[in-house]
């Protein structure tokens, strides 16, 4: 129904829907969005912008909250896994 | 835009929406911040696959006459108003009146396996799935306490997840009891029974809850305890949430007094939505879990009691009142059992931010001490998680709100003459 974004995800091509979140087109490369202190890896918990476990660094700008966070076309997303 | 409103709204949740064009209807200027990208809070979040409930479309279409300011974080407290950060950078709002409604989070608590990937909130994995996570033919467990539960599993199987169990920590007995509650409450007896339709195939077991999540690197299998025995379960995603707390963040910061229910609080309120600071006013969940009815009901009181019309404010009373028992009845009946506090063991992390397990917690009997010397609660969230599941487990109640309330960049804090000397701004 809705509109298709593109953008890449740790190098690869990602279609999500317009209006999706950072967090959903990095689930589609990864499970894994940051690593902890202790070096495990962690995905989004709260999904609500409360747990910062979705932290990806997007356009070069880090630790911003992938569930927060809506795709716009040829956004660059890396994560930390 | 201005920098400055009559009325200032924080949280754009069915609350904040309704006291912003009351507000505004009564031809006050007002501005309505929310940290999301778009309006709705959490019921009324936005759908990639759905068209927006009726009544969310509604509201939307009423903000004609509002400044609406997404994607705007209130991240502290200064005399001449809240400092905010945008993706553009800072800003300093002022206002004549302000009204919280901020809503609530989930209660999330900690088990072996929780911080496995694909282990997230019930209504968080309903949440995720709304804005376009991949949820489609994957497996899905969905455990914890509530009606949200619900909500969350018939989302999930909309969007194309094979919902493989609710489990419900209430036992029978009560969650039976409260069902027949319900006769008092026929239009939440059809919504009810409508959902119940829908989840039609779907085991929905009480007095049952997840003990363990195994994985390596993700999610794999879960167990679960139930009234005849522990049951193992294969899936994709485990989706856990134990109701909802208050977010009273700004509130704390603002000086506004609290009251308890259990061990987390709410913020304090007379019959016309007043805080204990002048001109600030709060609705909704803030002001204690009260679900949709009372967010809507309560948001207008407050909209139309800054700008002066208390009258109209107290028509709304009755109704509200009547709403917020339902609220009450439902945190009553879905009461956790003891057994869940004793879910963590001591290599379980409780804070997810800087990896502290509750064994490295054990001395300790209150937050700050325990912060200072193995930095739980110092990470990203501010304690938000941790901190809460701790006071839920009877450890010890969290520290209260310390500015910035939400992690904020250097610049947009230049201004701030408030920041704490023990704890600067960690930007992760
Ligand atoms: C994850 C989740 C899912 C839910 N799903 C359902 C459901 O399916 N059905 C149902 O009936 N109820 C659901 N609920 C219950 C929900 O709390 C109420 O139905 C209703 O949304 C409450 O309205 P509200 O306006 O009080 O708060 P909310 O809807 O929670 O809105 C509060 C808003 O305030 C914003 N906010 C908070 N702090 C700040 C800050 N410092 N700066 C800027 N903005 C801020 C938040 O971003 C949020 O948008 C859910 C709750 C949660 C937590
Ligand atoms: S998933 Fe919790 S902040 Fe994004």
């Amino acid at each position: 129904m809705s509109a298709q974004v593109k953008l890449s995800v740790n190098g690869l091509p990602v279609e999500v829907p317009a209006g999706a979140s950072v967090a959903a087109a990095v689930a589609q490369v990864t499970m894994q969005f940051r690593r902890s202190v202790s070096d495990t890896r962690r995905a989004p918990l709260c999904g609500m912008g409360v747990c910062f476990e979705c932290r990806v660094q997007v356009d070069g700008v880090a630790h911003v909250r992938a569930c927060m966070t809506a795709v716009t076309e040829g956004m660059q997303v890396t994560t930390d896994a | 835009m201005p920098d400055r409103y009559d009325v200032l709204v924080a949280g754009a949740g069915p609350a904040g929406l309704a006291a912003a064009q009351t507000a505004a209807a009564h031809g006050a200027r007002v501005g309505l911040i929310d940290a999301q990208p778009r309006p709705g809070g959490q019921v009324w979040r936005h759908d990639v696959r759905r068209e927006a409930p009726r009544a969310a479309r509604e509201a939307f279409g009423k903000l004609r006459d509002v400044d609406v300011l997404a994607s705007h974080s209130v991240v502290a407290v200064e005399s001449s108003g809240l400092r905010v950060e945008t993706p553009q950078g800072g800003r300093l709002i002022s206002y004549g009146s302000l009204i919280l409604a901020t809503g609530a989070r989930e209660l999330l608590l900690p088990f072996s396996g929780w911080t496995l990937p694909g282990v997230t909130g019930a209504g968080g994995l309903q949440a995720l799935a709304k804005q376009g996570w991949p949820v489609a033919g994957k497996r899905v467990v969905i455990a914890g306490s509530g009606p949200l539960l619900l909500a969350a599993a018939d989302t999930l199987r909309k969007h194309g997840a094979r919902v493989l169990g609710i489990y419900e920590q209430a036992p029978a007995a009560v969650v039976h009891a409260f069902a027949r509650q319900l006769r008092h409450w026929p239009a939440r007896a059809v919504q009810a029974i409508g959902l119940r339709l829908r989840l039609a195939g779907v085991p929905y077991r009480l007095g049952s809850f997840v003990r363990r999540a195994h994985g390596g690197d993700g999610v794999q299998r879960v167990d679960i305890e139930t009234p005849t025995g522990t049951q193992a379960l294969d899936c994709d995603l485990l989706a856990v949430g134990y109701g909802l707390v208050p977010n009273t963040e700004l509130a704390q910061l603002l000086g506004c007094a609290m009251d308890y229910l259990g061990p987390h609080p709410h913020v304090s309120v007379d019959r016309l939505l007043r805080t204990s600071v002048g001109g600030v006013y709060a609705a909704g969940e803030a002001g204690g879990i009260g679900g949709l009815a009372v967010a809507r009901l309560e948001g207008a009181m407050a909209g139309h009691v800054a700008t002066g019309h208390s009258v109209a404010a107290h028509a709304l009373l009755p109704q509200r009142d009547r709403e917020r028992r339902f609220g009450a009845l439902l945190s009553r009946h879905f009461a956790l059992d003891p057994r869940l506090h004793a879910l963590a063991e001591d290599s379980t992390l409780i804070c997810r931010c800087e990896d502290v397990t509750l064994g490295e917690l054990g001395g300790f009997t209150n937050a700050r001490a325990a912060k200072l010397a193995t930095r739980c609660g110092m990470g990203a969230c501010q304690g938000r998680i941790c901190g809460t599941a701790l006071a839920e487990l009877g450890r010890f109640p969290r520290d209260g709100a310390r500015p910035p309330i939400f992690p904020a960049r250097l610049a947009t804090l230049a201004g701030l003459t408030t920041l704490p000397s023990d704890d600067a701004y960690r930007g992760s």
